[in-house]
């Protein structure tokens, strides 16, 4: 069935009966080709690239949970290709490509909007490190403009120009950037995989791999043993807890970032906007709620929750970005489980395991990048050769000393 | 948070910056046969517990220690809190 | 509704307001909502997606309806519930989400088209063709979505921010939790009571029940004075608990001014509440039945509407009736009777349902469809055997029953459990450490009951902590029956409202199940369901009932929603707290801040910092004049430069030296005493971090200089190699940036001018070289000491003093050099120096750097164990040949821009292509063109080569040939002069 305005219609007028399941609830063969392991964001992308453009059917995705409960059930749904390093920005521009033309790749709406996300400067320094950025993304084939602080207060008049701690002196804007619904990017993936017969089975937990002499030959599950000639993980911040069961140790901490989101508001902020001397993001969602987030809590957690001084750092943020949004309230709070790494850069690379396969280390960007981070981890399931854009996201790079360190804080996971 | 600080009590964690696993305290010694190796696990590969997890604060806005705190990442209940440069050292 | 007899307000306080521009009039004790109800006005807001007409539903913080816009200009304060807005004098409100007016509204056409609007239609359309999507549709939705508006003008109110510390938190000051801090206050713990209504009294307010045969509100009273006049207890009013936090801290806000016209200097304010020990005492809130139409103005909870009556004395007018499932629907029909309200029919799902009093029972009978667009006109009561019969109606309550409020139990993600006797949730196992719920919030309500409950579980908190338990004398009562066989909601082909404010309804749930969105945070991702400003408190159960009936499944394996905070919603402006504007982050002022303001210096932001930019004088029009002309005194005559914002550790003890061999890439302890040395210090991932000077002052101490960025991350560093790494070694570390003043004095005339300051002592090259340190004193005896470095190229010295003497050093030297030509320079000056001279700064010291790169690569020592030394011998970073060049335009008149990426000549501009970057760049007055350093790949064998720096960002490049990074006096004479 395919999702349209005339088949919305149709169904109205016949009462609703015709609306089928986004996706079966299959139960779990005993053996597949290629098994993902977790059914978040990463996950789901990868089936649906692997059915969709690498010819795999005999694929499936196991989620402990319900499918989407990962990081792509909470984050702050900011899309853009605003990277600096050769490693990552092709990776990352590829990612923006998939996502404008992806709802209509899986039929369903996932409210991708291209609104812009404008990066403020405050110093000099700040803005020759944002040329230098900027540039990179050109020459990646992605866009960016170098804006002054009258051109961004043409934008955004609101925003505290003359009452600043840290005056605002212009912003490195990406107008391709934007923002997407999350859940519906989840459910995009789901049932786009289900309709070309990936199997997704919810509340399957893998409780440990087959390994048969050093070689991975599936997994266990709450649900009974399933064999596969390939195994790959994503599963963000149980990264650590799940790799575990196969003997890895790996350059990944887990931590929580908070979000939040206001009451639903008229329209007052049209892009995406970060504050560059504070911790604070902000964007506005298509239902009202100003949608925003900061730094890290700072220590190690799987807890999915975090502390009231990092929310209070952010709405300090805020405050100082755009007092005009005092009398906004603060509706929801929430964390979820970044897979850090030490680098602050993915993996997506073969593991010393042969037949287990790895994506981890998205740190707090993994949901801009899911659609290329499906598609390069299916490329390398189903080739067992990297991506041309994600050749550099190996494991052993922290070894040979290839890191790929953006923000160029070192091995210290929550820094990135 | 609240770090039980061995010498000075109960302290909010505010005071305090993290750094992270406790075995950064058992670093290689760089002169020795295959310290590259050793550096790389040192440096770059973690246990990440969700339980239990040894880990360093430094008391920066207090008495400058550098606390090994035992914490549970699942919970963020503390178990224990010593100075790094304890008598045990 | 009308106001009647009675009630807690306070008849001789008159309190004037408009709603939507109309004057109304209220007392003191009332609610925005309860004075509108009081005045007739049943029509209070907007549904979110139907734009169905909305009246009252609670009188609490759970409202999911009267949503309205308060105050107006910067204080407009959108999504306010009118149930829990305390009346002003001058109160301004106006209804949200409508045009052009709230009783017509144009969007009201969207519940024609409601077939067409079901769960999750958006995504489903919308998506042709594509560019339609940000041009066309979204523009629409988001006009059309969003409730209230804010004014986009800065927030004009103070806020403040406090921390507490208690044996116990009380949250909630009704039964259970007067009980619980009565007898803690009783047994001499320090006790915090906060309550998110501006009145003691919780839901005994709201009832008639008596106690002690008295009115509830006079003992209330009475608990109160009681409380007041213990030291050991704080009670908070208007204060609500919104998050529960590790180990004990607890968030929560006090509406200080906020029922004021003039909300004074502090408008809320934030506490953060540590407690030993937590009592949520947080009562319970009734739940609607979903049947069809459920959500016309005139229907109300039934507990709502009792609330209405006994506490704001608002009687329901014309034709009453109450729907309900349990006894608790029963209550209200004897309050009304007891006030003379007629109640024509209490119709009661349950077969074998009870009659307390004088009013007539329809057993087995449910509400099966209502009419009235603006407001309650009739509606259709169908019997168990099937007859159904069209009832004129204004005013219907509707019990569903109670669900504990507790969600502060859950935010530590801990699973609430079912409890089948009342038929709700309640606290489970895994809450917040600390933290036990007492009363209706733990399920057990009922006024005595609650009573009972917070004194006992009060007493058991103290009792953990190791306190001796003094009992509340507690007054007599007996709970009226409560009884209960749940219904969620009536079956029908029409809609029926589940979350009023996002209009979920029975349907959308039932083809979510159809889609199979039938896990609970599918279910709500789905529909939207609880995501509105209540976050569903009065809508999440039924759903989940709902769907638990559709799959087959019981309500606890169907599942429970997740709570996270806040409890209700916060505003951004208290969570900020003040540090906004100017006092976002603290400003740091050198020693010599004011003497350069006297200067009539432009300052710039670094760090925490405020430095000197520049110091414009009579005549220059542009940045660059004085930039310049500081420079150029510089390599011509003297400049004066603070430099104190650099860090300094001191650094002593036997193992000093050897201590800083491990911290530093190059040898330290070699370095002799009276010396200095240039030193780098590497990340233990081998990237360059830091670099510096390091002076040995005698054997056993050195002084340590870092980058302004990194004093503290430096400090702290050495700390922790001391303390964890090497803690064998006798060596003692101290932070002295602020106990020094330091001043570059930087210049051919530098040493003239040092001369005329120095008490005695030799300055000659030979008595004090180049990298050459000494202890000192200046200026008649105060205490100071001398660095000969150079951060210009120049003959220079760094002189320090005690801070408190570093304003006055320096206007001592801009006296005695003012024939020398002694010039103050600021940070522009400073950066053009260095640039000219190609030494690193912060532009090159990205964290992204190795030594090899600067072409310092030497100075990592293979014969010692320093920090970063081994990792930096990767193959990743030990084969990176970029390294810092020289760049001058091949056109000297171009202009070199720093974030230029470079390029072989001819070659196509991509990043596989790319060469390197711009690091900094600058007007050289000196050479009298741009000049930039860079990295370059393979730059050291590139000398005099063209290449081109390419800014497509901003559309401009630039040929530039490739040179010595020592723009000035490459071999290093000047210095050493």
């Amino acid at each position: 069935m395919s999702y349209s305005g005339f088949r919305i219609l149709r169904e109205a007028l016949r009462g609703h009966r015709g609306w089928r399941p986004l996706w079966r609830d299959p139960e779990p063969q005993s053996e597949y080709d290629i098994i993902i392991v977790g059914g978040g964001g990463h996950g789901l992308a990868t089936a649906y690239y692997l059915a969709k453009v690498f010819g795999q059917a005999r694929v499936a995705v196991l989620e402990k949970g319900w499918l989407g409960s990962g990081n792509i059930g909470r984050n702050t749904t900011i899309i853009r290709s605003n990277y600096l390093l050769p490693g990552n920005q092709p990776f990352y521009e590829f990612s923006m490509k998939l996502w404008e033309g992806l709802e209509q790749d899986f039929n369903l709406n996932a409210m991708v909007s291209q609104r812009g996300v404008l990066n403020l400067y405050h110093s000099d320094g700040q803005r020759d490190a944002y040329r230098r950025r900027g540039n990179a993304m050109i020459l990646s084939g992605a866009d960016a403009e170098l804006l002054d602080r009258d051109q961004v207060r043409a934008m955004y008049p609101f925003l505290n120009f003359d009452n600043a701690r840290f005056p605002i002196r212009g912003g490195l804007l990406q107008r391709r950037g934007g923002t997407a619904r999350h859940d519906g990017v989840a459910w995009g993936y789901a049932r786009g995989a289900d309709r070309r017969g990936v199997d997704i089975i919810q509340n399957c937990e893998v409780t440990g791999f087959v390994i048969e002499n050093g070689v991975c030959r599936g997994v266990e599950t709450s649900r009974g043993t399933i064999r596969a000639r390939k195994t790959g993980v994503a599963v963000a911040g149980s990264t650590g807890r799940v790799m575990a069961k196969a003997g890895m140790r790996l350059p990944i901490e887990s931590f929580v970032l908070q979000a939040f989101v206001t009451e639903g508001l008229k329209p007052c902020l049209d892009g995406v906007i970060t504050f560059g001397a504070g911790h604070f993001y902000v964007s506005q969602s298509d239902k009202g709620g100003l949608v925003f987030g900061g730094d890290l809590d700072a220590y190690n957690s799987y807890a999915q929750r975090g502390n009231l001084p990092v929310m209070e750092d952010v709405a300090e943020g805020g405050m100082a970005l755009m007092p005009m949004i005092g009398r906004a309230r603060l509706l929801r709070s929430w964390g979820g489980i970044m897979d850090m790494s030490m680098d602050g850069s993915p993996i997506i690379d073969r593991t010393p395991v042969e037949g287990l396969y790895l994506n981890a280390g998205w740190c707090y960007g993994g949901f801009k990048a899911t659609p290329a981070s499906g598609y390069c981890f299916a490329h390398l399931l189903a080739k067992d050769a990297p991506h041309e854009t994600a050749t550099a996201f190996r494991l052993d790079r922290f070894e040979t000393g290839h890191v790929i360190d953006e923000k160029g804080v070192g091995a210290q996971p929550n820094l990135h | 948070m609240l770090i039980p600080h061995p010498l000075l009590g109960p302290r909010d964690a505010q005071e305090f910056t993290y750094l992270g696993d406790a075995r950064l305290i058992d670093r290689p010694d760089g002169m020795a046969e295959g310290a590259g190796a050793a550096f790389h696990d040192y440096l770059y590969l973690r246990d990440n517990p969700a339980g239990p997890h040894r880990e360093l604060w430094y008391h920066e806005h207090g008495d400058r220690s550098w606390l090994v705190v035992t914490r549970d990442t699942t919970t963020h209940e503390i178990l224990g809190a010593e100075l790094v440069k304890g008598p045990g050292r | 509704m009308k106001r009647i007899d009675g009630g807690l307000i306070d008849r001789g306080q008159i309190l004037t307001f408009t709603f939507d521009g109309r004057n109304y009039i209220g007392h003191g004790g009332d609610t925005l909502a309860s004075a509108l109800l009081a005045n007739g006005v049943q029509l209070m807001g907007r549904s979110f997606k139907y734009h169905r007409p909305r009246g009252v539903l609670t009188a609490g913080s759970e409202e999911p309806n009267a949503l309205v816009e308060l105050r107006s200009g910067a204080r407009q304060e959108p999504n306010t519930r009118a149930t829990v807005a305390e009346l002003y004098d001058g109160l301004e409100a106006r209804s949200q989400n409508r045009w052009p007016s709230l009783a017509v509204d144009a969007l009201a056409v969207n519940d024609l088209a409601a077939p067409l609007l079901t769960a999750g239609f958006y995504y489903k359309t919308f998506m042709w063709p594509k560019a339609f999507w940000e041009k066309l549709y979204e523009p629409m939705i988001r006009r059309a979505a969003g409730l209230g508006a804010l004014s986009m003008a800065p927030d004009p109110d103070g806020y403040d921010r406090g921390f507490l510390h208690a044996d116990l938190l009380v949250i909630g000051g009704g039964a259970a939790g007067l009980a619980a801090a009565l007898t803690a206050g009783r047994s001499g713990a320090r006790v915090v009571l906060a309550d998110e209504d501006f009145r003691l009294g919780g839901r005994m307010l709201a009832e008639s029940q008596l106690l002690d045969g008295q009115p509830a509100s006079d003992w209330v009273a009475q608990a109160e004075a009681d409380l007041r006049r213990m030291d050991n207890v704080r009670i908070l009013p208007r204060t609500t608990v919104f998050g529960v936090y590790d180990h004990g801290i607890h968030g929560a806000v006090e509406r200080v001014g906020d029922h004021l016209a003039d909300p004074g200097p502090v408008r809320q304010r934030l506490w953060r509440i540590t407690a030993k020990r937590t009592v949520l005492a947080a009562g319970a809130m009734e739940r609607p039945i979903a049947f069809a139409d459920n959500d016309r103005p005139g229907i109300m909870l039934a507990g709502a509407m009792r609330a209405y009556l006994n506490r704001w004395a608002v009687a329901p007018e014309g034709r009453v009736a109450i729907f309900t499932c349990c006894d608790d629907g029963h209550r209200t029909a004897l309050d009304l009777v007891a006030r003379g309200v007629k109640v024509f029919a209490v119709i009661d799902s349950r077969a074998e349902a009870p009659r307390f009093g004088d009013y007539n029972v329809m057993r087995g009978a449910v509400v099966t469809g209502t009419q009235g667009r603006r407001a309650l006109r009739t509606i259709e009561v169908t019997q168990s055997d099937g007859t159904s019969t069209w009832l004129e109606c204004s005013a219907l309550g509707v019990a569903g029953g109670w669900n504990p409020t507790l969600h502060l139990t859950g935010h530590h993600r801990s699973r609430p459990v079912w409890d089948a006797t009342i038929a709700a949730f309640v606290p489970g196992q895994g809450g917040p450490a600390g933290l036990a719920a007492a009363g209706a919030a733990a399920g057990r309500g009922g006024c005595a009951a609650a009573m009972a409950d917070g004194a006992r579980v009060a007493g058991e908190a103290l009792a953990a902590l190791g306190m001796s338990v003094t009992g509340a004398d507690l007054p007599a009562t007996e709970d009226p029956p409560q009884a209960i066989a749940p219904l969620w909601h009536v079956p029908g082909k029409r809609r029926a409202w589940v979350d009023q404010q996002n209009d979920v309804t029975v349907k959308d749930i039932r083809l979510a199940h159809q889609e199979n969105m039938v896990s609970v945070e599918h279910l709500k991702r789905w529909t939207t369901l609880g995501m509105a400003t209540d976050q569903g408190k009065t809508a999440n159960v039924t759903a989940l009932a709902v769907m638990a009936e559709l799959t087959g499944k019981s309500i606890p394996e169907t599942g429970t929603t997740t709570y996270r905070p806040p409890f209700t919603p916060v505003s951004m402006g208290v969570l900020g707290s003040g540090d906004t504007g100017p006092g976002f982050r603290p400003r740091r002022l050198p020693p010599t801040h004011r003497w350069a303001e006297r200067e009539g210096a432009v300052f710039v932001e670094v760090g925490p910092w405020m430095r000197a930019q520049y110091f414009p004088r009579a005549g220059e029009t542009h940045w660059r004049q004085s930039v310049d002309r500081e420079a150029l005194a510089v390599r011509r005559d003297v400049g004066l430069c603070d430099v104190t914002t650099l860090g300094k550790i001191d650094v002593q003890g036997a193992d000093a030296g050897a201590f800083l061999d491990r911290i530093y890439s190059n040898a330290m302890a070699s370095l002799k005493v009276g010396r200095v040395r240039y030193g780098l210090m590497l990340r233990e991932d081998g990237i360059l971090y830091d670099d510096g000077t390091c002076a040995r002052l005698a054997e056993d101490h050195y002084v340590v200089t870092t980058t302004t960025a990194n004093a503290g991350p430096v400090f702290r560093n050495m700390e922790f190699a001391r303390q964890a790494l090497f803690p064998d070694m006798d060596v003692q570390l101290v932070s002295t940036t602020d106990a020094w003043a330091q001043i570059a004095v930087a210049g051919p005339k530098s040493r003239a001018l040092l001369e005329r300051i120095v008490d005695g002592f030799d300055l000659s090259s030979d008595a004090f070289p180049f990298m050459a340190c000494a202890p000192l004193t200046v200026a008649g005896g105060l205490r100071a000491r001398l660095f000969r470095i150079s951060f210009s190229g120049e003959l220079a010295y760094e002189l320090a003093v005690p801070a408190r003497y570093g304003g006055a050093v320096m206007a001592r030297l801009m006296e005695l050099g003012a024939d020398l030509g002694v010039t103050p320079y600021g940070t522009e000056a400073l950066a053009v120096l260095r640039i000219e001279k190609g030494h690193a700064a912060g532009a090159e010291l990205n964290g992204q750097t190795t030594a090899a790169m600067l072409g310092l690569g030497r100075m990592v020592s293979v014969k010692k164990d320093a920090i970063g030394a081994v990792m930096s011998r990767r193959p990743g970073m030990a084969g990176d040949t970029r390294r810092l060049v020289g760049l001058r335009p091949v056109d000297a008149e171009e202009r070199v821009v720093s974030g230029a990426h470079l390029f072989t000549e001819g070659a196509v501009r991509s990043m596989d292509t790319d060469e390197g970057w711009i690091t900094s760049a600058c007007y050289s007055p000196h050479l009298q063109t741009m000049i930039g350093l860079g990295f370059l790949k393979d730059g050291a064998d590139r000398m005099d080569e063209v290449i081109v720096a390419a800014n497509p960002l901003e559309g401009s490049e630039v040929r530039l040939k490739v040179v010595s990074a020592h723009f000035v006096d490459p071999e290093g004479d000047r210095p050493r002069d």
